[in-house]
């Protein structure tokens, strides 16, 4: 496929990755801010390629992930509910509650369905009047636009019987939470292409000045992520910290205005809770209070619902890149992707899921 | 997650006052909602996710990652010692 297939050349890989090892004088740990890419980097063996002072680290890219695990617990209440059809994107089935996860509310009658998109939940609430139609929006900036689109459509089409779960999360704060933590040894940022063909570039700006680390927007590709893996490590030879963009052909320094300005109309930046991160100031999206109306915790009464994360699972120190999945003790023997123990192992693009998938057990 | 996939544009049309378009993903057509991409016009590759275009693919900016490419072999073969091109 076009744009696909060009990025995925094997020689042209190898050429980057020769670049990589020619200017890298020094150790380096990069972390990548994206399932997405830490899938790619897992799939296509790109660690493997890089010399070995180059280390990529996976930070807290995966939104199934981080989303705590009281938000599942809130969604299984809600879903559980007659008369409710719940719908999510299908990678939050199986991700598990306290107690279940949403495949096991289904199985046990609850209409809980696959979507692809928020707009096909404004769809069923149109279609189905006499139900309660809930959509759980979860997601980055990528995600935000679309769900901004379907509360605001919903609005506009009158649909009293929609509402939505919101766990949206922000990049940016991530990264400082990340940078902030005392075991941090991260030199560098690949920040997500997506997330930042949203926001744009300079949001990331005052990061790379205040920490003196380089962010570079990179695409999801192969070719897109050994060069900015090389843009990165030419930056930080060069004792350089500055905000680049690998993914120009998608992210605009200026980002998507007409998608930023949807989000804004809709949601307000709030405090998110990260699943093994803990609370972080300003970095998640909440309704505006002229959209509370659409808001599914007020209107199921699940706010109140709170849980602790499991103690075996060490999914805060993988999503801070604290630890590599295989160094979990659970990992493979009681935690595997058909009876996971945490979000990680669940999501396809979780690090824990991908190090299994792709047999890395070092 | 955050996974978007580029596609050809091949029709556009309305939909509740949506501007909505068909995009072609390797012989897959899907409908997608083009709100965030009033400038992609048919025949334009976008970048899809869940249902929203939220990008124009630039040709341009495409294509240069294989220059740089060019630019990194000769590099290459200048320090290696071959002085050879390409």
């Amino acid at each position: 496929m076009k744009y696909i297939d060009e990025y995925r050349d094997a020689a042209a890989a190898r050429k980057l990755a020769a670049a990589i090892a020619r200017t890298a004088t020094r150790p380096w740990n990069l972390m990548e801010v994206c399932g997405g890419q830490t899938h790619a980097i897992l799939r296509f063996g790109l660690d493997e390629l890089l010399p070995p002072q180059v280390a990529l680290i996976h930070g807290p890219g995966c939104p199934v992930c981080v989303t705590p695990i009281e938000m599942l617990d809130r969604a299984v209440a809600i879903a559980a509910r007659p008369g409710v059809i719940f719908c999510s994107f299908g990678d939050m089935f199986r991700v598990p509650g306290s107690t279940k996860d949403l495949l096991s509310v289904k199985a046990e009658g609850g209409d809980v369905r696959i979507v692809y998109s928020p707009m096909d939940a404004v769809a069923l609430a149109r279609s189905n009047p006499d139900r309660q139609v809930v959509f759980f929006a979860i997601g980055f900036e990528t995600t935000a636009p679309a769900n901004a689109m379907a509360v605001a459509q919903a609005a506009k089409l009158g649909l009293a019987n929609f509402s939505v779960l919101v766990s949206l999360v922000l990049v940016p704060p991530a990264i400082v939470a990340v940078l902030q933590s005392p075991a941090s040894r991260i030199h560098g940022f690949l920040a997500a292409g997506h997330v930042a063909t949203i926001t744009g570039l300079d949001p990331y700006r005052p990061i790379a000045e205040k920490y003196h680390v380089p962010i570079v927007a990179t695409g999801f590709e192969p070719l897109d992520i050994l060069q900015g893996v090389l843009l990165c490590v030419r930056q930080l030879e060069a004792g350089r910290a500055e905000v680049e963009n690998q993914y120009a052909r998608s992210v605009r320094p200026e980002g998507n205005r007409p998608a930023m300005r949807q989000i804004e109309e809709v949601f307000r930046v709030v405090p998110r809770k990260w699943r093994g991160i803990g609370e972080i100031p300003a970095s998640g999206l909440g309704l505006r209070k002229e959209y509370a109306a659409f808001d599914a915790e007020t209107r199921f009464a699940v706010g109140q619902i709170v849980a602790d994360e499991p103690a075996e699972c060490i999914a805060g120190a993988v999503l801070q890149g604290h630890k590599k999945p295989s160094e979990c003790p659970a990992f493979g023997v009681r935690c595997t992707p058909d009876r996971p123990l945490g979000a990680p192992m669940v999501s396809a693009e979780g690090a824990c899921a991908a190090y299994f998938r792709y047999r890395r057990r070092q | 997650m955050c996974l978007g996939i580029p596609g050809k544009l091949v029709e556009t049309y309305a939909q509740d006052d949506l501007p909505m378009g068909r995009v072609e993903f390797g012989g897959v057509r899907k409908e997608v909602c083009l709100a965030y991409t009033p400038e992609a016009a048919v025949g334009d590759y976008v970048i899809v996710h869940v249902g929203f275009a939220i990008s124009r693919v630039d040709e341009a900016e495409a294509r240069e990652i294989f220059s740089y490419l060019r630019q990194i072999g000769e590099a290459g073969a200048e320090q290696e010692g071959g002085g050879g091109r390409g």
